[in-house]
């Protein structure tokens, strides 16, 4: 899932400062099972901005709702009338559910509540932790599933480095070293045979240095099929 | 007595079903005095605790909120007085954010045997709420 925080409350005060009408719309997917941005969280926020408007002396109409998911515009649709009705709209879904409804709602002001935080999950009530870097190019039939271009603070490809120690990472004492983690679990499934295998250095292009990415599929797309 | 003093407050005290709502009663029982500012929410156990049920407490004037539940490891349901203080605990940074006293939610943790103690948090939640001073939120300032 998508893991994000809530923004402090002064910084979300700044982005909607000139606005006498807001509206907070939370989202009912990733960031409500990591308890940033669902509909309870839309609610205490949009009850904390009325609550300190109105102690700052300038009272603002803070209202809020919750869509199943903002990455999609079918689920938009229906709250197009709110939006219209607002002057800026505060989205408490991550980076995409923002650009969203900025892209869905052209005429709408919409700031972020959220900062975007990693693609994750939850390892216990209350922790989440990074699992995958979206890099493009998936390397985790190699290293028995668990990944080092995100656990790996140097992203590396052929071992650990010389700052791996007792099996924790130099960066971060409670950061495992994700190379330690690889080789302990490729040893458990007699898979040692996979590191001696020597990675060339990644493809990057699949990742962020190739730019936007984009993925268009033919058979599912819902264009006019051409004659001949 | 100033006329600050004598203005009455509100006082939302939260208190679980098993301990603090018994002990309520039984410092009725025995004749008990202590202020009757604080208004008693009966919980099934203060695991229910809703942060947002708090705000809005806060946000419709409530001066104070007391939480009263189990004493810690004597919870009927295990652990939700335990959840109820990390909630008190986060009410708490955001008033701080929000711009209101922290020291308006406390949680106190009582068995339903301990009526003075019951007698007591009240007390000392109406006397540090008078010390605040009324919810500036409030939509009208009660003289």
């Amino acid at each position: 899932m998508i893991v994000a925080e809530q923004k402090p409350l002064d910084e979300i005060r700044d982005l909607i400062a000139d606005a006498g009408k807001v509206l907070v719309v939370g989202c009912g997917t990733c960031v409500t099972v990591c308890f940033a941005g669902g509909e309870k969280e839309a609610g205490i926020l949009a009850t904390s901005l009325r609550m300190a408007s109105k102690l700052n002396g300038n009272a603002q109409d803070v209202t809020h709702l919750t869509v199943q998911r903002q990455c999609e515009w079918e689920y938009l649709d229906p709250i197009e009338e709110q939006i219209r009705q607002a002057e800026v709209v505060v989205s408490l879904g991550c980076g995409v559910g923002v650009q969203a409804l900025a892209e869905h709602f052209p005429q709408a002001w919409v700031v972020p509540g959220l900062n975007t935080s990693f693609m994750g999950l939850p390892t216990e009530q209350g922790v989440w932790e990074e699992r995958c870097a979206a890099c493009g190019s998936c390397i985790l039939g190699l290293t028995g599933g668990i990944c080092p271009i995100a656990r790996c603070a140097k992203q590396l490809l052929n071992g650990p480095c010389g700052g791996s120690q007792d099996g924790v990472c130099e960066v971060n004492a409670e950061t495992p070293c994700a190379w330690q983690l690889i080789y302990d679990r490729l040893k458990a499934h007699d898979r040692l045979d996979l590191l001696m295998e020597i990675q060339p250095p990644k493809d990057w292009s699949t990742s962020r240095d190739g730019g936007p990415r984009r993925i268009t599929r033919e058979d599912l797309r819902l264009v006019a099929e051409q004659v001949e | 007595m100033s006329a600050a003093d004598q203005v009455p407050l509100q006082i939302v005290a939260y208190c679980c079903h098993y301990c603090a709502y018994a002990a309520a009663d039984l410092a009725g029982v025995l004749r008990l005095r202590y202020p009757g500012e604080p208004k008693i929410v009966e919980l099934p156990c203060t695991g229910r605790l809703d942060v947002l049920e708090v705000l809005h407490a806060f946000e419709h004037g409530a001066d104070g909120v007391m939480v009263a539940g189990c004493l810690e490891g004597d919870c009927h349901f295990q652990v939700g007085n335990l959840n109820a203080r990390r909630r008190v605990a986060m009410v708490k940074d955001l008033l701080n954010q929000i711009g209101l006293e922290p020291e308006r939610i406390e949680m106190f943790n009582m068995s339903s045997a301990m009526a003075s103690q019951f007698a007591a948090a009240a007390e000392e939640m109406t006397a540090r709420v008078r010390t605040l001073g009324p919810n500036p939120l409030r939509e009208e300032s009660v003289s």
